[in-house]
């Protein structure tokens, strides 16, 4: 009955009922109320602040510290750090045990993994037990079991265990020798470069000749001899005509501790331990996945080609497998990351515990020291996330 | 999402004007709740520890049972919240205690730039340090080198730098969140040295796997007016905590015991009168009834009853009264008149 209507001409759209206009009047209003929530937030908050009494603003990164920290990669001390400084000693702190513990846990994670699907019983189980114990045991307690159960049995300083070549432990951390840069220097350096440059420019050669004429050469051996030899060699030529560029300082025993040399302390050691063998687990689940995920029928193909087990894992799995793993892979990374700063829990100076701990309860400035804290975490898992993202697309199946 | 930050953004302001709120009337607030909320120590023998039944015991902790008793006449209302040195401060401006009781020194930049006032002072302390008798060491001028084990967040922390700075030695600090955690790591032989305030010294030892390995060092390199601690711009509430503190040192001082204030009642001393209310209004002008300071000494005794009790010669701390001591003995305690 209705007909008649709809097929007169569409009647003209008031401005009002326009659903493209209305949907953007919404988001504009949406918007707007919560910038505008955001802003009484932070006016009511400052004002609160002010009306107690407690100091705002971040002119404290400026002041004086007057503490010290037990691991700073740069300098600082109480007398001139700055709590500014003391937050840039955290930052680099939670830096380096995240940096050196993705490195690590992404080694052994691999390893776990493939193990876990190795043809071995006996090695496919051990890395199952690996994988279902270390993944299901909450991380803080794995942490407090590195540093008070196995580091914490340590001996004391002056019963240091001698591991030779300068190396001691004690239940003070791990202590080596510290390498004193002679004038030579230079030499050991330019043989170093040399080295990567000839190795550089060998392995390109080595791939051409492939391509060419299928030849294969023994890249490995010579990457090794280039990198590590040359430089060996001329150390070791250089210190036979009595020019010896490097030089060791041994840790000696004082009265409390032993003093020169480089310290490892307990606290990062049992932190990085603690993050590389759990993250490890979940890694190695990745990888087995990931593995998994490529067809049996590559591994087959690769195998009537005449390609070695090793050879079908390296040049056929892993490069189709890479592509499942790197996104789960990165938020692993991301994790291990953030899990750094359960540091707090034994005592590692990472930003959490340095910043969030010690300068926040000096200064009492509670939000000004979250808001950086919380913005330091974005900022690196963001950047970590956008450079396996630039990875990801690089091995990523190109569509043709 | 925007729905999860529209409410994010509701309950921030939400919480930021409650908090500005209750920053006006605690006594109000704490009257209306029926219980007094204490920050204490997460355990510090002496000063603040749940005993075997749950039950807190200590000096600090009496001085919250004495403010419950003058306000609600039972200083059993109070709930006890543990906290570590790194988030006492915090706890209190956001008004999750109503009172910071946790051996807390009063500073000037805790007074001025944290937002806290300091009515009292309940212990005056100093920092010491604690080594191991083996390591033959007898000052800590001879420290130079060692690893010293220290809490976070504390002017432990900083006056430990001073020292090391003043007396040209080198240290390695590792300092740890809670002094728990500080301590176990002291006595698991991470540090030569543990260093805290010298009662924490005492009450820490106790804890040791061998307490008699250990040994205090003479040297005291620091003042440490410890008390309680309360938000700045209430001042009722802070004259209702320093005026706990004073009854329990006037009471002290003018003999009134936990066992003789209803007989005091009738006493002729003008003092004792005006104290425990027979004479004057002091009570009501200050927000509690006249007879305050007798709920108080009744429920938890005077000051030198709850220090012998805690940290006395009645506890196994064994602390002599020494700057504790009244001013009529040679000590710093000094009650204001009630007047």
């Amino acid at each position: 009955m209705q007909t008649a209507v709809s097929q007169t001409s569409p009647p003209k759209k008031s401005f009002l009922y326009d659903p493209k206009v209305r949907g953007a009047f919404y988001q504009v209003v949406l918007v707007a109320a919560i910038i505008f929530l955001f802003y009484i937030a932070a006016t009511n908050a400052i004002d609160n602040l002010q009306r107690a009494k407690i100091a705002s603003g971040f002119g404290f990164l400026n002041n004086t510290a007057g503490f010290d920290i037990s691991q700073t990669l740069i300098r600082f001390s109480a007398a001139g750090g700055t709590y500014g400084d003391a937050f840039i000693v955290g930052l680099l702190n939670t830096l380096v045990v995240s940096a050196i513990g993705i490195f690590f846990t992404t080694f052994l994670g691999f390893l776990i993994g493939i193990a876990r699907l190795s043809k071995n019983w006996m090695v496919a189980k051990v890395a199952m037990v690996y994988v279902e114990t270390l993944r299901n045991i909450p991380l803080l307690v794995q942490l407090l079991f590195w540093y008070i159960a196995v580091l914490g049995a340590l001996p004391q300083p002056r019963n240091s265990l001698e591991m030779g070549a300068g190396f001691y432990l004690n239940a003070r951390g791990l202590f080596m020798a510290r390498p004193l840069w002679g004038t030579n220097i230079g030499l050991l350096v330019a043989a170093l470069v040399i080295g990567l440059v000839g190795t550089f420019i060998y392995r390109r050669w080595a791939k051409q000749q492939q391509e060419q004429t299928g030849r294969q050469y023994p890249v490995g051996k010579v990457t090794l001899a280039l990198v590590l030899g040359l430089p060996i060699l001329t150390w070791i030529i250089l210190a036979l005509i009595g020019a010896n560029p490097i030089t060791f300082e041994l840790p000696r025993k004082g009265t409390f501790n032993l003093t020169g040399g480089m310290q490892v302390l307990p606290e990062f050691v049992a932190l990085l331990l603690g993050l590389v063998t759990y993250t490890a687990a979940f890694i190695a689940e990745v990888v087995r996945a990931g593995i998994l995920a490529v067809s049996k029928g590559q591994t087959e193909a690769a195998g009537s080609l005449g390609l070695t087990p090793g050879q079908t894992l390296r040049l056929v799995v892993i490069p189709q497998a890479m592509r499942v793993i790197i996104p789960p892979l990165t938020s692993q990374y991301l994790n291990l990351t953030k899990n750094s700063s359960l540091a707090v829990a034994i005592g590692y100076p990472d930003l959490v515990q340095v910043f969030m701990g010690t300068v926040l309860n000096q200064t009492g400035q509670a939000i000004e020291v979250v808001v950086i804290t919380m913005g330091v975490y974005l900022t690196i898992s963001l950047l970590t996330s956008f450079i396996m993202n630039v990875y990801n697309r690089r091995v990523a199946i190109v569509e043709r | 999402m925007k729905k999860a930050l529209v409410s994010i953004a509701f309950g921030l302001t939400a919480s930021l004007l409650a908090t500005g709120a209750s920053a006006q009337a605690t006594l109000n607030s704490v009257k209306q709740k029926g219980f007094l909320t204490c920050g204490s120590n997460t355990g510090l023998a002496g000063f603040g520890q749940p005993d075997a039944q749950g039950n807190w015991t200590g000096l600090d902790v009496d001085l919250c049972r004495a403010i419950a008793a003058a306000i609600f006449d039972d200083p059993t209302k109070v709930r006890y919240i543990p906290l570590a040195a790194k988030d006492r401060f915090t706890a209190l401006q956001s008004g999750e205690v109503d009172v910071l009781s946790r051996n807390s020194t009063a500073t000037m930049s805790r007074d001025t730039q944290l937002g806290l006032d300091f009515p009292a002072i309940n212990y005056f302390d100093g920092q010491g340090f604690m080594v191991r008798k083996k390591l033959g060491v007898s000052s800590a001028k001879e420290m130079n080198g060692a690893s010293i084990c220290t809490q976070q967040g504390t002017t432990t922390e900083l006056n430990l730098a001073d020292y090391f700075r003043a007396n040209n030695m080198k240290y390695e600090v590792v300092a740890f969140a809670t002094s728990d955690e500080t301590f176990k790591a002291y006595d698991a032989g991470r540090c030569d040295a543990f260093t805290t305030d010298a009662s924490g010294l005492y009450a820490e030892r106790l804890r040791a796997s061998a307490p008699d390995d250990h040994i205090v060092l003479p040297e005291i390199i620091s003042k440490e007016p410890l008390g309680p601690a309360v938000r700045h711009g209430d001042n009722n509430w802070g004259d209702i905590v320093r005026w706990t503190h004073m009854a329990m040192l006037n009471a002290e001082e003018l003999g009134v015991t936990k066992a003789n204030v209803d007989q005091m009642k009738t006493s002729d001393n003008p003092e004792i009168k005006r104290l425990l209310g027979t004479e004057g209004k002091f009570g009501e002008a200050v927000g509690l009834t006249n007879d305050w300071a007798v709920r108080i000494i009744k429920h938890v005794g005077n000051y030198g009853e709850s220090f012998e009790k805690n940290v006395g010669e009645g506890s196994r701390l064994k602390i002599k009264r020494g700057q504790n001591a009244l001013w009529t003995k040679g000590g710093l305690q000094y009650g204001i008149p009630v007047r």
